[in-house]
């Protein structure tokens, strides 16, 4: 067995309404730790309102190598971008 | 009820000194830690109570202008005092040692610190109550830290088990003067400015009592306390420990008086 503690991604939302963001990855021996090494790395600087942990181990991920299968098919397809409509200065965060 | 300038005085050095001497101590581990993260945990926990510290310490500076012709700030009081005229808790001073040491004496602190400063944060003094509601809600976080670090270590392997066990029964005998009061501390008690902490030795028995149990650890019976006589760090006389802790501190205003970012 690996005396490593387990890998935790970190994502921190900034503020209410926002989506929790990814910021980085620290190493705790458990959920709670994770939670709270995070606060301690990452929310130093008064960043957020809410923190998730998840372990890197169940995060999954796309292969790079698929990057062309999955995602170049959409590049010419300009009409799915929503860029016609004038925004409302309003809206913040859209 | 009066009191003395001079009594408030002393009461602010106890909580002052005892912020920046346990900071000092977290302070020593940065470089240290066992892992980055938790190297950044203590020194944030440092970090909350220098600032405690500070606060504490410019307030006592203010009121010693009252009685002296020359009161002395923050940094005067800090860096220019010898070791016999440091008010802190004998506890705060004791050596970092191994994790689970740094990790019994903050989880001794901070059960006491918190229970301490929800108190204080209704002192009739506005300074006082308003110092310590601020300090509260960093205390709490740490106290959170501390018993989620006794929990693993004391539930963990032998070997954490063992060290946490250790550590525990030899900084014992340090937290009786946590909960002694002299006849200084009698007078503004009476005055409602400083908290009876002989009142908060029971919630924190009980709380270090059920944190131990859950931890598969045993609470440590021995009765004598060093320092609770009113012969402790709160009346100046200190450990072997805090002159050489003072020496670090100390060196930059000691060999460059004055100096300045």
């Amino acid at each position: 067995m690996s005396k490593e503690w387990p890998l935790w991604e970190i994502f921190i939302r900034s503020q209410h309404g926002l989506a929790h963001k990814h910021v980085g990855s620290l190493h705790a021996p458990d959920a709670e730790m994770a939670i709270k090494n995070a606060r301690d790395v990452y929310t130093r600087r008064n960043e957020g309102v809410s923190i998730w942990a998840a372990r890197s181990a169940d995060i999954v991920a796309s292969s790079p190598n698929a990057a062309e299968s999955l995602f170049e098919p959409s590049n010419d397809k300009v009409y799915r971008h929503p860029t016609f409509f004038p925004m409302p200065d309003e809206v913040k965060n859209l | 009820m009066p009191y003395a300038d001079a009594d408030l005085f002393e009461y602010l050095l106890r909580l002052g000194d005892t912020d920046v001497v346990m900071a000092q101590r977290l302070g020593e581990w940065i470089g240290h830690g066992p892992i980055l993260e938790e190297d950044i945990a203590l020194a944030n926990v440092g970090l909350d109570l220098l600032g405690q510290g500070r606060l504490w310490l410019q307030y006592a500076g203010e009121v010693e202008t009252r009685f002296r012709s020359n009161g002395r700030t923050e940094d005067q009081l800090a860096f220019l005092r010898d070791g016999s005229g440091f008010r802190n808790l004998l506890l705060a001073e004791q050596p970092n040692g191994d994790f689970a040491q740094t990790t019994a004496r903050q989880f001794y602190f901070d059960a006491w610190h918190v229970r301490l400063l929800r108190a204080l944060s209704s002192s009739v003094d506005q300074r006082i109550a308003e110092i310590a509601a601020k300090a509260v809600k960093e205390a709490t976080y740490h106290a959170e830290r501390s018993i989620a670090w006794v929990l693993r270590l004391g539930d963990g392997t032998d070997e954490s088990h063992a060290r946490m066990q250790h550590a525990l029964d030899a900084l014992w005998m340090y937290t009786g003067e946590m909960f002694a009061a002299d006849p200084l501390e009698e007078t503004l008690v009476a005055a409602r400015v400083a908290v009876d902490v002989r009142l908060l030795r029971e919630p924190w028995l009980a709380a270090i009592r059920n944190v131990l149990d859950e931890a598969t650890l045993t609470l440590p019976q021995g009765e004598w306390m060093q320092g609770a006589g009113m012969r402790g760090g709160k009346q100046g006389l200190h450990t072997e420990h805090l002159g050489h802790l003072l020496t670090e501190m100390q060196f930059l205003q000691r060999a460059y008086p004055g100096a300045v970012w």
